[in-house]
């Protein structure tokens, strides 16, 4: 830009610094991502409460076996929420989708003989069906999700109470493992260690720190900005301790893997890379954070609303056939309050109000706390309804801390 | 007599930043005093302090306001003594009645009820007082922008307001609202209510104001008596605001110009919802090769209308009318299928239609053509930052890395971030609506400097503008547009301010068909 008039600019600030020494302080960093690791402290911080107040059972090898089998409902339709809340929208029917779904399943199976296998893949089909339905209203007709999906708690909870009466059991054995089965020890035991738990192990943080130490060094070679590396280095560290940690528990545990946590990892690992690294996550992002200028840059907005509900529902699908297998049998009434706990938490783990933010892993951490509080005061002999109370504190004062950071921020 | 308000030696920090640095402005009882700098010298700052939004305490200095110190912790406190300030952003409850909004906070009632004959009767009274004829209980969302700006100064009027401060008040608004607007702070000084009035239109301050205050990077560098024996010129205003001599506002440019590129034939397009309302009326334009082509008109002629109709039908219903490029007739209905034809449109409302202020610079800037970086659906990270930092660097930008949070960024360098997504989306054709509005001085210099260089580059630039000078300053031809029709086209070399004020107001009976 020629700049052979008297209007100069005063000088740039020195350095126009985009890379080089790319390396800010560490307590800025850790400042501006305070939310991320506020969660992920507020986890530790309960675990280790409760591990001091169960007397240490709270870490028992098979309660962590247990812990990913009873959540792994939340765990899966949190992801789907995490979409739907970024998108600007909510989903309401998710635990009546659960219920209906999971009935119309275990009907193939118990009562048309259909293989349990079949059974599975026509439930995650027939939970595209309902999210398209959703969808078409939300996106097309333009009914706010929160009616749309209001008049979907009641349809389908009235449909699920329809086709199950009360309860469809006899469920074959393979069925019901998806969701209290472990794999098989095919690699026999180290010591008392379950060997493919540790195999899954070492393949799991090879993986992470292969990924991370990939990402960073692809950052600095393009003389880009990357997190200081005491912050990258310890983040790794702690993420390899923990996931080593949970990995010899599980090791010890009576079954080893848990089936539902291949499932449930995968869909993390699947979900986070759709919301960071795909088109269609960044046009979520881009429709929660301003919807007018996301249609002025060619963002197909339809057809995105539509696609989150579609996938809501194929999640509702595989949390359906989860809640099923976990039960052993198909309850009208199951589900009941999943989509609280779904939207609970998606915002415990840091999704905006407003939409626009929020992570999968966010939620993933957010499902968690409220497993680790249900389970510890379960131990702790805690009646139910306080369990619930907890829960409702837990959320406000997780969001609470959101806004309060905020404003400090401004 | 002795001065109004007395502002000694201000100093706001922030942390990292000395917004105001000894800023000392006097106020004479009974004047209308104009504030001027440039975005971000701290003129917004200066009356949050004043009007109490900074607590006494958070800033160092003082404040005396009729010979009292003035140690205001809320706005309620600053509101008590007589200040009041109308924002930019105006705080209206769109849904209340005018006397509701008026009397809201400050309610005309008895033992907490309402006396409704009370609020209406005197709503009225202040109603005339400003020269608003509607009714007391007309719904401020049934109202233009113009008047509900003499709401809230009818609103200021029932606080008993000694002190009125008014953040940009005509930047929303059309020259007749704001004509009558100025013609009001007149009355109201005549009186006795002293106005302190924040603009970036130099001619209105030279028009209204009887002392200046310039705001420079936080400091106050002179206090300019508007009144005196010789007139200060618009130009010895903006000397002192950028600090610098002005001897170009515009840059020079000679143009290439090549093919047509852009063709709008016959354009007709309706209220998207009172479908029978003509917005745009028969438009016919081109816009050729390296050609700065600009679009005059009043509020309400149609010309962002007209551009967002063309912009993939992202305004408008029942459009009809042809579009040629580069010679071929062409239909596009989609924003998605205008850009991957090669048009970009960047808005005139930057915080609601342009930019995604939560999310960073490269998000933003890759929006409009993810394709280019993505591939079967996956975005390649590592591209996206390359081409962000590269485009922050070619505009200037001034930001740290491209992971700032556009919401951070000043209008300017937003601006700058918004050029830099349609020029990611590699256009042919770029139509710019109001590139500079809310943008200071020295910043207008870049933009007009980046859409010379976009024209050198073979682009077709059609340009949206309210302010004159700038269409004049920079375009190679200029439509004029009024009640939704084109009603002129002048070359640069023929057009003057006049003449295309003439072709702005031409009535409909009068315009040639």
């Amino acid at each position: 830009m020629s700049a052979s008039t008297t209007l100069d600019q005063p000088p740039p600030p020195a350095a126009e610094p985009s890379g080089t020494g790319n390396s800010g302080s560490l307590t800025a960093y850790l400042g501006q991502n305070l939310r991320q690791y506020g969660m992920m402290a507020a986890l530790v911080v309960i675990v280790v409460l409760f591990q001091i107040l169960t007397d240490g059972k709270l870490l028992y090898p098979n309660n962590i076996a247990a812990l990913i089998q009873q959540n792994a409902y939340v765990l899966i339709l949190a992801i789907g929420m995490v979409m739907v809340i970024v998108a600007g929208h909510i989903d309401l029917s998710v635990g009546s989708v659960v219920a209906f779904i999971g009935g119309i399943c275990a009907l193939l199976i118990s009562e048309h003989g259909v293989p349990w296998l079949l059974a599975v893949v026509l439930s995650i089909g027939l939970g595209l069906v309902v999210g398209a339905w959703q969808g078409f209203w939300v996106a097309y007709v333009g009914i706010p999700a929160f009616i749309v999906t209001l008049g979907g708690m009641l349809l389908f909870r009235g449909l699920a109470i329809v086709f199950v009466g009360t309860t469809v059991a006899g469920l074959p054995a393979g069925f019901n493992d998806i969701s209290n089965g472990s794999l098989p020890s095919a690699l026999g035991f180290l010591a008392d260690l379950d060997g493919l738990t540790l195999l899954i192990g070492v393949v799991a943080i090879a993986g992470l720190a292969g990924a991370q130490l990939r990402a960073r060094r692809a950052l600095l070679r393009n003389d880009l900005r990357a997190e200081p590396f005491a912050a990258f280095a310890g983040k790794l560290v702690l993420a390899v301790l923990a996931i080593g940690y949970i990995t010899y528990l599980l090791a010890k545990s009576a079954g080893g893997t848990p089936v539902v946590l291949i499932i449930v990892a995968g869909l993390v690992l699947l979900y986070t890379f759709v919301m960071n690294n795909t088109v269609f996550g960044r046009h979520i992002y881009a429709m929660g954070g301003n919807l007018p200028a996301a249609m002025l840059s060619g963002v197909k907005t339809k057809r995105v609303n539509f696609m989150i509900f579609v996938n809501m529902g194929l999640l509702a699908g595989v949390a359906a056939v989860v809640t099923t297998s976990r039960a052993g049998a198909a309850v009208a009434a199951a589900g009941q309050n999943f989509e609280l706990d779904a939207i609970a938490a998606a915002f415990i783990g840091g999704t905006a109000v407003s939409g626009g933010i929020g992570k999968v892993t966010g939620a993933i951490i957010g499902a968690f706390i409220m497993g680790v509080l249900n389970m510890g005061l379960s131990i702790m002999n805690v009646d139910p309804s306080w369990q619930m109370a907890v829960k409702g504190l837990v959320l406000i004062a997780a969001v609470a801390f959101d806004i309060t950071n905020k404003r400090r921020a401004k | 007599m002795s001065p109004i308000l007395d502002m000694r030696g201000i100093t706001k920090t922030f942390p990292g930043v000395k917004a105001l640095q000894d800023v000392t402005m006097t106020v004479a009882r009974g004047e209308v005093h104009a504030v001027c700098g440039e975005n971000g010298a701290g003129k917004s700052t200066l009356m949050k302090v004043l009007s109490g939004v900074y607590p006494h305490g958070s800033y160092a200095g003082e404040i005396v306001f009729e010979g009292q110190p003035g140690r205001f912790r809320t706005i309620r406190d600053s509101e008590e003594r007589g200040i009041v300030i109308i924002h930019q952003e105006l705080a209206l409850s769109p849904y209340l009645s005018i006397a509701e909004n008026i009397f809201l906070g400050n309610e005309r009632s008895r033992r907490g009820v309402i006396s409704w004959t009370e609020t209406n009767k005197q709503a009225a009274e202040l109603l005339a007082r400003v020269g608003l004829a509607e009714p007391p209980d007309t719904r401020i969302i049934d109202l233009g922008v113009g008047k509900q700006q003499l709401v809230e100064i009818a609103k200021a009027l029932s606080k008993r307001v000694k002190l009125l401060i008014l953040d940009e008040p005509t930047a929303a608004l059309n020259d007749e609202d704001s004509a009558h607007l100025l013609d009001l702070l007149r009355q109201l000084r005549d009186q006795g209510i002293t106005s302190i009035i924040i603009s970036h239109k130099l001619n209105e301050i030279a028009a209204i104001a009887d002392t200046t205050t310039i705001i420079r990077d936080g400091r106050s560098v002179e206090t300019l008596d508007m009144r005196g024996a010789e007139p200060v010129s618009e130009d010895r205003i903006i000397r002192a605001m950028v600090g610098r001599d002005l001897a170009h506002r515009f840059p020079e440019h000679e143009p290439r110009i090549g093919e047509e590129i852009l063709r709008v034939e016959n354009w007709t397009v309706h209220h998207p919802i009172d479908r029978t309302r003509t917005v745009v009326d028969d438009a016919t334009l081109t816009v050729r090769a390296g050609e700065i082509v600009g679009l005059a008109g009043l509020m309400g002629a149609g010309r962002t209308e007209l551009a967002m109709s063309v912009f993939g039908h992202s305004y408008g219903s029942g459009i009809s009318g042809q579009l040629h490029l580069h010679g071929k007739p062409v239909t596009i209905r989609t924003v998605d299928a205008a850009i991957a034809h090669g048009i970009a449109y960047a808005t005139e409302d930057r915080k609601h239609y342009g930019l995604n202020l939560i999310e960073d610079i490269k998000r933003n800037t890759s929006a409009a053509k993810l394709r280019r970086i993505s591939r079967f659906g996956v975005i390649d990270a590592a591209k996206e930052i390359t081409a962000a930092d590269r485009y922050r660097r070619e505009m200037k930008t001034k930001a740290e890395s491209v992971d700032v949070p556009v919401g951070k960024l000043s209008g300017g360098n937003q601006q700058k971030v918004v050029l830099s997504r349609w020029l990611f989306a590699e256009p042919d054709v770029l139509i710019l609506d109001e590139p500079t509005r809310g943008i200071d001085v020295g910043a207008k210099y870049e933009i007009y400097e980046i859409i010379n260089r976009l024209a050198d580059a073979g682009k077709a630039v059609l340009v949206i503008s309210s302010e004159l000078p700038e269409l004049l300053g920079i375009c190679d031809r200029i439509y004029a547009m009024s009640q939704g029709r084109i009603t002129g086209e002048i070359p640069r070399a023929q057009a003057t301010q006049e003449g295309l004020m003439r072709f702005m107001t031409m009535e409909k009976s009068g315009a040639a068909r």
